[in-house]
């Protein structure tokens, strides 16, 4: 049942990514998609398919994937239902770093502020676990810390915002989260980040479950606490620390995903980690493709799509359903 | 029941709650990691509760009684001269400095002319305006997270501070109107927002963890309607609405004390009179239920009551974030007693706003950086730098 659920997901999201490439201000027929992809032979279709919406679609799938295993694990990890990857204080860290970029180092390209993002994202991330207490560390610390820390680096962002009007205005559209910038080397570059944090968070699927009835019942089981948080918090920093150096704090589907996946899988991570990192590129796709066809010829932005199309859903679950809680 | 066996009681809801931070089945964060932790500090704390909790009942012939925590009440007190004493030194700070003599002798009538006209009609406004919107978004905040079981459960993670945004944004964006427009159109996002997710939530009553889950999802939705006005925005509306989001006391006068005072007036009391069943609401609906408590009842008005008073605040001086969050959180350590801890959390939330508007007067020189820049800076390093203290301390 779970098993023929998740193969269904899969062909959902090959239809989805499939209209990725399609649908957009150039409308491509399928057989000129798949000779873009397969046989490129430099038409105009060709040049759209292989530099523009392959490389994007690419994006949209790992980093879909990312967001939604970082959220599991983070939910998992803090016992909390409103936790998302941002509660770690990544997408602070990441936004105070690429507004430090613009105001301070006047980098302006998408590109450029890749790895200012993934740096601050990354310290950060260390510095909350630091504070959190190390080996003493509870979820409750946890997400307290992240959060302190997180009200601190908003406080610093706002700051900067203010007194320099260009990096607001540069920041103003960074922020929305965007998967426009995707060129071919950018998802090459990252790519292999997102890889080790996902096997990362597929591996420790298990001692997340012991986790789950508490530290005494999980030690008990023989679950080693600490080093399951640590590799957690690293599986979380790289997926949603390379995802947000890409495409911009993206927060809500590695938030609303698990919820769902939890409503359908029951709470064993082994299938809500896998669901996830099916379902969450779906709503991602899903939500760049109306994005590109609500707008045309221009297009909305993947983040303000994925949550004005994904909230109502959420809502309507959650009110239909008994939700699994954590 | 004697006092002795009350003081007990408490003990023990404390150590359950000080390790977990909530017990009882259902949202937020679970009690299992609660009982490990009591197994291991069990001993420390227990020692450390008969030496640091004195609690004492007070009793009437005519049957009414009165709990009278020591170090809340100590704390709480605390808390209400340094505001005050913060809010004097904001007075006195600007231009024309004064010294808390002056503005003390002012108050009270003293004074010349000048010293008049800039105390009682451009200075004391902006105090009381902070006084009250910290106040409000402080007990606010604890009854949401009291009520979410979470400690997360700020306004902006559920979606009320985002309707406000909202709203003020289109206000900015579109009509370009000014601050009583905006103010109207942050009211009016808060309380729709506020009532249409009691609407989605509700379904035989409110539960804790739907009502969580439905302010998640209406929040996503705002904060993506608040991006994409950003982005629709000219650079000098951009900068505009930057300003209010963050949060802003410049320019208050006594057109946003009275609406925001009376809010408060009103509401203030409604809350704290909920105090004693949002704590039991604490360990559970069914043990709440067992013990009394009418819970659909107690949610619904606590909540509607934070939503309004989270609406008022905003409009009057944005939607400061953090304050909600980490004002009740700060309250709860430094009084080390279980429940929501309300007026502490009411009276921090007040210190927090005045000190940040002090602090950034300090710092950046007068009105060159609005107040909430700072406020998330003070509240979350002073947590932080609880957090860090409480380690050491074994306390957590």
């Amino acid at each position: 049942m779970r098993s023929a659920g998740l193969v269904a997901s899969v062909a959902v999201l090959a239809v989805i990514a499939v209209l990725g490439i399609a649908v957009g201000a150039k409308q491509i027929p399928l057989d000129q998609v798949w000779h873009g992809v397969f046989h490129y032979s430099g038409s105009d279709s060709g040049v759209v398919v292989r530099d523009v919406r392959f490389p994007r679609t690419l994006l949209g799938l790992i980093v879909g994937a990312a967001l939604g295993l970082a959220g599991t694990v983070m939910q998992a990890l803090t016992r909390n239902p409103l936790a998302d990857p941002g509660v770690l204080g990544i997408n602070a860290g990441a936004s105070a770093a690429v507004v430090s970029a613009i105001s301070f180092f006047g980098v302006t390209s998408l590109t450029g502020y890749v790895w200012f993002a993934f740096a601050g994202a990354a310290v950060v991330s260390v510095a909350v676990y630091v504070l959190g207490g190390t080996r003493s560390a509870t979820p409750v610390r946890l997400a307290l810390a992240g959060t302190a820390l997180t009200a601190v680096l908003v406080g610093y962002i706002n700051a900067v915002n203010l007194m320099d009007t260009a990096a607001l205005d540069k920041m103003r559209f960074w922020t929305v989260g965007s998967l426009a910038s995707a060129t071919m080397p950018t998802v090459t570059h990252i790519a292999p980040f997102l890889a080790v944090g996902g096997v990362l968070a597929l591996l420790i699927a298990r001692p997340l479950n012991a986790i789950a009835l508490g530290d005494d019942q999980a030690r008990a089981l023989g679950a080693r606490l600490t080093r399951t948080r640590v590799l957690a918090m690293l599986a979380v920093t790289l997926l949603c620390g390379g995802a947000t150096a890409v495409c911009g704090p993206i927060v809500y589907v590695g938030l609303m995903v698990p919820h769902v996946v939890r409503a359908i899988t029951g709470p064993d991570m082994r299938w809500i980690l896998p669901y996830s990192a099916v379902l969450s590129p779906v709503l991602l796709l899903g939500a760049d493709v109306l994005g590109r066809v609500v707008a045309r010829p221009g297009e909305l932005q993947v983040g303000i799509v994925t949550a004005v199309v994904g909230g109502p859903v959420f809502i309507y679950l959650v009110r239909r359903r008994r939700m699994a809680q954590l | 029941m004697s006092a002795t066996v009350k003081s007990g009681k408490d003990a023990g809801a404390m150590s359950g709650k000080d390790a977990g931070v909530k017990s009882g089945k259902g949202a937020g964060v679970k009690s299992g990691e609660g009982t490990g932790k009591d197994a291991k500090a069990g001993g420390a704390r227990g020692r450390g509760v008969t030496a640091a909790r004195r609690i004492t009942a007070v009793r009437t012939k005519g049957g009414l009684s009165l709990r009278f925590d020591a170090r809340a009440t100590f704390v709480g007190l605390l808390l209400l001269a340094v505001a005050l004493a913060a809010g004097i030194a904001l007075i006195g700070s600007g231009d024309y400095p004064m010294t808390p003599g002056e503005v003390m002798a002012t108050l009270t009538g003293g004074g010349d002319a000048g010293q008049q006209f800039i105390v009682q009609d451009l200075r004391l406004p902006r105090v009381l305006v902070g006084l009250l919107v910290g106040a409000a978004f402080g007990i606010a905040g604890a009854v949401f997270q009291t009520v979410s079981r979470n400690p997360l459960g700020s306004p902006d993670v559920l979606g009320f501070a985002q309707g406000s945004s909202v709203g003020a944004l289109v206000v900015i964006v579109y009509f370009q109107g000014g601050t009583f427009a905006v103010a109207v159109g942050a009211v009016v996002g808060g309380v729709v927002t506020g009532l249409a997710i009691f609407l989605l939530a509700w379904k035989r009553g409110i539960h804790g963890y739907r009502f969580v889950l439905v302010g998640i999802g209406a929040s996503a939705m705002l904060y993506a309607m608040v991006l994409y006005l950003m982005t629709k925005a000219n650079i000098v509306e951009a900068t505009r609405a930057t300003t209010w989001m963050t949060g802003s006391l410049n320019g208050r006068d006594w057109d946003q004390v009275w609406p925001l005072a009376a809010v408060c007036a009103v509401l203030v009391p409604v809350v704290l009179l909920y105090g004693r069943p949002l704590r039991m609401l604490e360990m559970g609906d069914d043990a709440a239920y067992a013990l009394g408590v009418r819970v659909d009842r107690v949610r619904l008005v606590a909540l509607m009551a934070a939503v309004v008073l989270v609406a008022s605040a905003t409009a009057a001086a944005g939607p400061i974030s953090f304050v909600a969050l980490t004002a009740p959180q700060l309250a709860r350590r430094l009084t080390r007693s279980p429940g929501p801890n309300l007026l502490p959390a009411a009276l921090m939330g007040a210190v927090l706003l005045v000190a940040a508007d002090w602090s950034s007067q300090r710092l950046f020189g007068a009105d060159q950086l609005p107040v909430g820049v700072l406020t998330g800076v003070l509240g979350g390093g002073y947590l932080l730098w609880l957090l860090a203290t409480e380690r050491k301390a074994g306390r957590i």
